[in-house]
């Protein structure tokens, strides 16, 4: 399966399985999604367990915590991570904290799915990667998958989850391997391991990170799309990098990370977002903070220049496998 | 208790998907001529009718009839029609250069050029109007050069936005057009804003905003309602209703119950319901609501009927969601059609008269376009990398510096 088929395939199953979850968003219902993720979800569940909204990402987000409140288990889609932000005051006002200042009595066990991320010549406003915005606000989880098979145990467990999770789909993956060399022929999903994926339902555990390839002499810190960038990069170049893969930010595998960066002594941060507040910022902290007498080069991160995303200097802009590879380079001159 | 029932959850359906036959019995219409033209000063209390009729000057055979047939030139009119056909052709020519490979996108206005061609003809030059991707016939009814907008639209190194911003969302401050971002119904309320700002400053400009009927469900379009109705903003808001949202039929705006020049009775201001391609008739009304604003009586809602008659944009296909023939079977026709037969009727065109005038805009289209490609198409050209650190800020700050010299520009 291919990314969008996997995540179909985990609605698929949950919607079989629990008549308490429903997805909806716009042009999710007999449309199936203009990425198509909801594809043929309507025709088979009814109109009522898939359907179109307004277009509204505020009142898809509220009217979703109140379902959640009543007891159902709604998956909504927000058709580009971009257009998330008219729902941000409930997202971070409501959801995040509805179950704190409840002391329990309420809570909203809502999945938010949001395509994100770069490489499709979307402009400023289908490009963006604001997974920091949310990883800041206490009470949200964020899930960021990089393959098929991941993709569906992730969003299997984050619907089954009691806490409201905004789940950001890598877009550039849906259909094909990425590793941000946009001259190469597109790479189709199916020749990959990690797109075999079950017809059932299984499900990976919110906040463990996967181990993508061990090394000895730097630890590589990537989700999303910026995985593959950065596995080809250290194919590219060489340096035995041990590569993980975060799967998500909150939770976060702070485990897996100290552990690896206790052993490498060194440390790239890659992400697609800008860098300047960037959850690089974060993790750079926390390895700083926990592995300080390890460290044997100053940290790296890799990420988006410090501007809007751009149209025409997409790959100017995006950080593709050599800026990774210089990133890495530089851990190893001290 | 009476009058109970077991609860079910209601999701509205439009009256065809593909397979099954148009149909409009659900649209309210009205003949031309027959809704009333009060006048521009009447209170909004004496106004709550009229979002509920239709107002219509072209009839049937192109005659402008009752009294919103407005007063216009030959020569206005031809300059309307004139951008209404550049825009058609320009669309379909951008279209196929998306499917070339040379630009990333693109979004025709199809069946909707009669809308930005007559508002940007009836208000001022100092009029600032707030545009969605759909009101192309604005910059073309006011000459704005096309080999520019085919420069935007390929990214190449003469684009005027610096290839920062994606195809068609275009910011022609000269033109009374600003800048438009790709996120629905955001700058209504900027529209709103430099209304109530002229308003201050005891000027003589107003504003004029668009949404589509879908994007009227976003909170940022009743907020800029609230604000237009509260300080009696000199603006006109309209909704380019074209029936569909993308995928979605009209009624998940909310468009089944009710219209949406309707949703103007609840802040207390007019709402005018247009027929939205005829060109007279959204002259006459766009003139009605610049007068009653520049008489100080503050905002209209104008609801513009019309459809939608190409895809969504170039990453679109409606045949999977809407039934053949919609187009077609559309009650209001086609507004480039109208208008010219309204000039035929007048006298003022003839048939050949009108190819005469077409191959003429195919003619500046063509060679517009060919100059832009000549710059070069998306990847063959673009501005020098430096402007993509410039104008985050009025001055660049430490971050852009450093990262533009890593980047080795
Ligand atoms: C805030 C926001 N949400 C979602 C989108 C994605 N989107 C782009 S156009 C569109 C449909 C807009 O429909 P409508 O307002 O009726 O205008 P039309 O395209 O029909 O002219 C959607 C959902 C967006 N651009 N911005």
């Amino acid at each position: 399966m291919n990314m969008v088929q996997a995540l179909n395939s985990a609605l698929d199953v949950k919607l079989e399985d629990d008549p308490d979850i429903l997805t909806f968003g716009e042009d999710v219902g007999y449309f199936g999604g203009v990425f198509r993720v909801t594809d043929k979800l309507q025709e088979k569940y009814g109109l009522t367990r898939c359907f179109d909204t307004p277009i509204s990402e505020g009142g898809i987000v509220a009217t979703a915590i109140g379902m959640g409140a009543y007891g159902l288990r709604p998956v909504v889609e927000i058709q580009f991570a971009d257009y998330i932000l008219p729902a941000f005051d409930q997202l971070v006002s409501e959801a995040a904290r509805l179950r704190y200042r409840s002391n329990g009595e309420f809570w909203a066990p809502i999945t938010v799915r949001v395509p994100y991320g770069g490489g499709i010549f979307g402009g400023q406003t289908h490009s963006q990667s604001p997974e920091a915005l949310f990883a800041h606000v206490v009470g949200l989880k964020s899930v960021i998958p990089s393959n098929p098979y991941d993709a569906k145990g992730l969003l299997i467990s984050a619907i089954e989850d009691d806490d409201p999770v905004i789940f950001f789909e890598p877009k550039r993956l849906y259909n094909g391997l990425f590793e941000g060399r946009p001259d190469d022929p597109v790479k189709p999903w199916k020749d990959h391991p990690l797109a075999d994926v079950p017809e059932d339902v299984y499900r990976i555990p919110l906040g463990k990170a996967r181990m993508v390839r061990e090394g000895a002499d730097v630890t590589v810190l990537a989700y999303g799309t910026m995985v593959h960038v950065a596995l080809s990069a250290i194919e590219e170049c060489g340096i035995d990098a041990e590569l993980i893969d975060l799967r998500s930010i909150v939770p976060l595998d702070i485990d897996a990370i100290v552990e690896s960066v206790q052993r490498t002594g060194r440390c790239v941060i890659a992400h697609e977002a800008s860098r300047y507040g960037g959850f690089g910022g974060e993790l750079s902290a926390l390895v700083q903070e926990r592995c300080f007498h390890h460290l044997r080069a100053p940290i790296e991160r890799v990420a988006g220049w410090d501007t809007p995303y751009p149209h025409a200097f997409e790959w100017d802009y995006f950080p593709g496998p050599q800026r990774v590879i210089d990133a890495m380079q530089r851990t190893q001159e001290v | 208790m009476k009058n109970t029932a077991e609860l079910s959850l209601y999701v509205p359906e439009p009256s065809g998907r593909p397979g099954d036959e148009p149909d409009f019995s659900n649209v309210p219409l009205q003949d031309a001529g027959e809704q009333r033209c009060p006048d521009t000063l009447t209170p909004e209390i004496e106004l709550r009718d009229m979002p509920y009729g239709l107002v219509r000057v072209l009839d049937d055979d192109g005659k402008a009839v009752g009294p919103w047939a407005p007063d216009l030139s030959t020569d206005h009119l031809m300059r309307g029609l004139d951008a209404m056909v550049r825009t058609r052709i320009f669309d379909d020519r951008m279209f196929r250069a998306n499917r070339q490979g040379k630009t990333s996108f693109y979004m025709k206005s199809t069946g909707e050029e009669a809308i930005g061609a007559a508002q940007s003809l009836c208000l001022g030059e100092r009029d600032m109007c707030f545009p969605t991707y759909r009101i192309l016939s604005w910059l073309m009814a006011r000459d704005y050069p096309m080999t520019a907008l085919g420069n935007q639209i390929f990214s190449n190194a003469e684009d005027p936005l610096k290839g920062r911003q994606l195809p068609v969302l275009y910011s022609a401050r000269d033109y009374g057009f600003y800048s438009i971002s790709g996120n629905l119904g955001s700058r209504l309320g900027h529209a709103v804003g430099w209304a109530m700002a002229s308003a201050y400053r005891h000027d003589d400009s107003i504003a004029l905003g668009y949404v589509g009927e879908g994007t009227t469900a976003e909170g940022n379009v009743h907020e800029a309602l609230t604000f237009a109705g509260v300080y009696r903003a000199p603006v006109i808001l309209c909704i380019t209703n074209n029936q569909w949202a993308i995928s979605s039929f009209s009624g998940i705006a909310g468009g089944n119950r009710t219209t949406f020049a309707a949703k103007a009775l609840a802040y207390g201001i007019p709402g005018l319901r247009v027929d939205g391609n005829d060109f007279l008739a959204i002259h006459a009304a766009t003139d009605w609501a610049r007068e009653r604003a520049l008489g100080n009586k503050g905002a209209t809602l104008i609801e513009l009927v019309t459809y939608r008659a190409a895809a969504h944009s170039s990453s679109d296909d409606p045949t999977r969601y809407r039934p053949k023939g919609e187009s077609e079977a559309w009650p209001l026709g086609d507004p480039v059609e109208r208008l010219k037969q309204h000039l035929i009727q007048r006298g003022d065109l003839t048939e050949d008269g009108y190819t005469d005038l077409h191959e003429d805009c195919e003619k500046r289209v063509r060679a517009a376009i060919r100059e832009a490609e000549a710059v070069g198409t998306l990847g063959q050209s673009k501005p020098s990398v430096k402007a993509m650190f410039e104008e985050v800020f009025k001055e660049p700050d430490w971050r852009q510096i450093e990262q533009r010299r890593e980047l080795g520009y």
